[in-house]
């Protein structure tokens, strides 16, 4: 598979979840693990462009495919060395306290605005009901996805395309 | 990958909001997470735990799992009953209170499920787990206790050593004599109040791995903790292993909440299991272990009465709790109702007060500290009752509580639970709430409604709260009996290149501790905020420290680093005199630089005193070369932000669905560092409280198995269950030396009472005065149905 623009050729368990294998094999641990039931959120990245709780899915269900994790992210985004709109918004509006929620919230989002690129208010907030943050109470990872939607319609994003 | 800022570069002050320095690692997954540590070696542990309430263990079965592959080695209990035979408990809230053993493996009984009965170590996680799956135990079956009341009866004790299930009965009267109080009075208000049990659920679930260097006997432990210094010291005092051996660090800390303001049996295993094997060792938990056995919050029943006279003025207050211990007193268990103790009388003048409790322990798992602690529920009880009381007089609630709350000429004010309040301007507050929240108006839409019988019904609700917090001057918590003191350490340093490096002793989860304390550096120094730098949450990098709880970071800690900054300044004044050549009387001291009264270009910047006193070729005879400041503060008083919170909400009396349609806070939590940070705390603060109120619960079946072991069955409220909030302040300084207040607490403290308040208040021509928590649908849908036959009180 591919993970963050590189190419991994690894022998898994059957059993190994996808964020197992992100995180201890491959040691991208930027992606965390808050439950064990898919309810918070905290682990998802995208596969082929959409997102996915990778509590969910088996390490061999993303043979082939093109993960993205919030460790890739800002390397999609056209302005050269700066944060990704959406990790530069979650900065600024204050998005985030202690942070463990913030790699699955901002993958959520991105998702998110791929679907709704200017979304109300009540639409960000039903787009992320997927993901739990115990710190923010919402309100300014709500403020800082709409910002981040107004700079992604402004900008683009690179091609997560990989070179063979 | 850089952050950009392009704002002014002064921002950075006490005051201003810059943005935090924390944020870019953890927006970028460049985080240090306990669970992210495994270094080359690490044997991984794995708990088998009760599977019933209350067992006699018979025989426990570990051969099947000690042959299998990659596993290392299996213990019980009785494996490390020498080495520690109790986890700490550093409350003791009576001389006479019961304070059975906790062993960190149970040894001969369980007495909550999940109670750890064995472990299993084995070189990788996954097998670790599946051996512990293979592991029997023979239970004996005993009859659960979930029920406090039903516990105090004493037919299943739970320690039978103690012979009783009562951990200890806590009395406080206080003022002028309870009994002729109340029968003086012209209205007496009863009411009993549930505080349901809540999981704390940080995002991040608990984990451990301790490192041994076995040559020097030395032990490195990594911890998802609060508390990195108290852990260090407890995990000496109940293993008996030197103190100075152990160094105790809490990397990124994924919230904690109180929840991680603890001393748990699988930290002090993973010590025990790292010596006895020479090797890392390394556990974190499932989500359902979480919720199984990381402490509850809250889980009290609240008797109050309330007396006044028929005009509405207060008389006195008496409370009786019971307060549910779960299985064994933790950290500061017995403490947490009695921190509430001091916290009922609130805001309001009144001469008689006299507060009970009873600990008792119940077949579940611990209860202890969770954001408020002790406090969201007394302010709870009060505000609720206050809303009866003003019903049972037929008073508008906002003028029964204007009527008997301390006004803002008349601070200092010593209460009648015996704090004496510093500052406060409840009137300011409350004038400012209620302009943004159009109370008048929804006072009017309210009366229509009714008129009109209108299906979907609107509440208000009101919460002018007030909570002692910055735990805590140290004399107070002797009186208390606690087991430490409250005091905060700083350190600031001039690195020879003019950077600053400050330590605190507090250890930040989420809270911004880097950014708002450079922020008070920055001022302090007049050096630029990105040439500070902030080191925290290392017993080795922070030798002194008493951690982060009880919104105490800015409070104490901030202010034991304003004292230390100030120490550098007067060094820094003296090596600047004596290199100006002037007296030191002459010297000035702004923005960084010294200066020579009536010759400004006579100057030093403090930067550049730095290296002057690195090089430590010219200083004055009678000096150190050195500009370090250190300073431990120990507070005279706590810190009492107070606020006022107002919440509307329209139900659907059909259906019992509340939605809330507007919730407005105006905090006054004294002068600010940092708005933006502040008002994030009172933003999750107040979704906590709301959770609370609405959504979150404990649930355990009779035989005491927890119905709520996941986040399937255990609501955290998401993005779409919450409102946006309006938050504004107003700032009556307090008497220390930052006019800070703490805000870490207040917004959860605040926040449940105006949410129920508002559900009682829509319900009330129903006949309605009072739904449990959480007012789910199905609740307030029943009060509705019993309301209108004349029940639900």
């Amino acid at each position: 598979m591919t993970v963050d623009g590189t190419d991994y050729t690894d022998d898994v368990e059957p059993r190994t979840l996808l964020v197992h294998h992100l995180r201890e094999a491959l040691g991208l641990t930027g992606t965390n693990v808050g439950c064990d039931t898919s309810n918070c959120g905290a682990c998802t990245v995208h596969v082929d462009g959409q997102s996915v709780k990778s509590c969910t899915m088996l390490a061999i269900q993303a043979d082939g495919r093109e993960v993205l994790t919030i460790q890739g992210l800002a390397d999609t985004w056209d302005g050269e060395g700066s944060l990704h709109p959406l990790q530069q918004a979650f900065h600024e509006a204050h998005a985030l306290q202690c942070g463990y929620c913030t790699p699955g919230m901002i993958m959520a989002s991105l998702d998110l605005l791929a679907e709704n690129p200017d979304p109300s208010d009540d639409e960000v907030r039903h787009g992320l009901e997927g993901n739990l943050c115990r710190c923010t109470g919402y309100q300014n990872i709500v403020k800082a996805v709409r910002a981040a939607a107004v700079q992604i319609r402004q900008g683009s994003t690179k091609s997560q395309e990989v070179p063979a | 990958m850089t952050v950009i800022d392009d704002r002014p570069a002064d921002v950075g002050g006490v005051g201003t909001a810059p943005w935090r320095k924390e944020d870019a690692h953890l927006v970028t997954g460049q985080t240090t997470w306990t669970d992210n540590l495994a270094p080359v070696g690490t044997l991984h542990m794995a708990f088998v735990r009760a599977t019933m309430a209350h067992a006699r263990i018979g025989s426990i079965d570990t051969s099947e799992a000690a042959g299998m592959p990659n596993v290392v080695g299996v213990f019980t209990g009785a494996d490390f009953a020498e080495e520690c035979p109790t986890l700490p408990c550093a409350w003791p809230v009576t001389p006479d209170m019961v304070h059975p053993a906790h062993p960190p493996i149970a040894v001969g009984k369980v007495r909550f499920a999940g109670d750890p009965v064995a472990v299993v170590v084995a070189r990788d996680r996954a097998s670790a787990v599946d051996a512990a799956e293979t592991v029997l135990v023979d239970y004996e079956p005993l009859p659960a206790v979930v029920d406090m009341e039903q516990s105090l009866t004493d037919e299943v004790v739970l320690h039978e050593d103690e012979g009783t299930n009562k951990a200890f009965f806590f009395s406080m009267p206080t003022g002028a004599d309870i009994d002729e109080t109340f029968a003086g009075a012209d209205v007496v208000v009863k009411r009993r109040f549930i505080q349901q049990r809540l999981l704390p659920t940080p995002i991040e679930p608990r984990a451990v791995l301790c490192i041994p260097q076995a040559a020097s006997g030395d032990f490195t432990i990594y911890s998802a903790t609060q508390i990195p210094h108290i852990l260090r010291t407890m995990l000496a005092v109940v293993t008996g292993m030197p103190e100075h051996k152990i160094r105790v660090i809490a990397p990124d800390v994924g919230g904690g909440f109180g929840a991680k303001l603890q001393v748990t049996g699988e930290e002090v295993i993973a010590l025990l299991v790292a010596k006895r094997l020479g090797r890392p060792v390394k556990w974190t938990e499932t989500r359902s272990e979480t919720n199984l056995t990381m402490h509850h919050g809250r889980g009290q029943i609240q008797d109050i009465e309330i007396a006044a006279t028929k005009d509405g003025k207060l008389l006195g207050l008496k409370v009786d709790l019971l307060a549910d211990m779960g299985a064994y007193l933790m950290l500061v268990t017995p403490g947490v109702p009695i921190l509430g103790a001091f916290m009922y009388p609130a805001i309001y003048k009144m001469d008689a007060y006299r507060f009970n409790c009873t600990g008792v322990f119940t077949t579940k798992t611990p209860t202890d500290a969770y954001r408020g602690a002790g406090r969201p529920e007394a302010t709870f009880a009060i505000e609720r009752i206050m809303d009866e009381l003003a019903d049972e007089l037929d008073m508008d609630p906002m003028e029964l509580r204007k009527l008997n709350w301390i006004t803002h000429e008349e601070f200092p004010y010593e209460m009648v639970a015996g704090l004496t309040y510093d500052s406060g301007n409840y009137e300011a507050a409350t004038a400012r709430a209620m302009e943004l929240f159009d109370y008048e108006g929804l006072r009017a839409e309210q009366a229509q409604r009714r008129a009109d019988g209108d299906r979907i019904q609107l509440g208000i609700g009101i919460s002018t709260f007030t909570e002692m917090c910055g735990l805590a001057p140290s004399r107070v918590l002797g009186q208390l009996d606690y087991g430490a003191g409250g005091w905060e350490a700083a350190t600031v340093r001039m690195l020879p290149s003019g950077k600053v490096q400050v330590v605190t002793g507090s250890s930040p989860h989420g809270q911004g501790h880097e950014t708002t304390l450079s922020q008070i550096t920055s001022s302090a120094l007049g050096v630029p905020f990105d040439d500070i730098e902030v080191l925290h949450g290392d017993t080795q990098v922070s030798p002194m420290g008493l951690d982060t709880y009880g919104s105490r970071s800015l409070v104490v800690g901030g202010i034991a680093l304003q004292k230390a900054a100030g120490k550098v300044v007067d060094k820094a004044r003296k090596l600047a005199a004596h290199l100006l050549e002037a007296s030191e009387d002459d010297i000035e001291f702004a923005d960084g630089t010294f200066s020579v009264k009536g010759s400004p270009d006579a100057s030093k910047s403090i930067q550049e005193l730095a290296l002057a006193i690195f090089a430590a070729h010219d200083y004055p005879e009678d000096m150190e070369p050195d500009l370090t400041g250190h300073a431990i503060f120990d507070p005279e008083n706590f810190s009492y932000p107070h606020g006022t919170h107002l919440c509307a909400v329209e139900i659907d009396t059909e259906t019992g669905h509340t939605s809330i349609r507007t919730y407005v806070a105006v905090d006054d939590v004294g002068k600010v560092i940092n708005p933006q940070i502040v008002e994030g705390q009172v933003h999750g603060g107040i979704a906590q409280g709301i959770a609370q109120a609405l959504y979150e619960g404990v649930v355990y079946d009779d035989d005491g198995n927890l119905v709520t072991g996941t986040l399937v069955d255990y609501l955290v409220p998401a993005a779409p269950d919450l409102p946006s909030f309006t938050t504004d302040r107003t700032e009556t300084p307090a008497a220390n030396e930052l006019g800070v207040k703490g805000v870490g607490e207040a917004g959860t403290i605040a926040s449940t009472p105006a949410v129920v308040n508002a559900v009682v208040d829509a319900l009330r021509p129903y006949g309605v005065h009072d739904v449990e928590m959480p007012c789910t649908p199905e609740r307030v849908w029943r009060a509705i149905q019993s309301g209108q036959k004349g029940g639900a009180q």
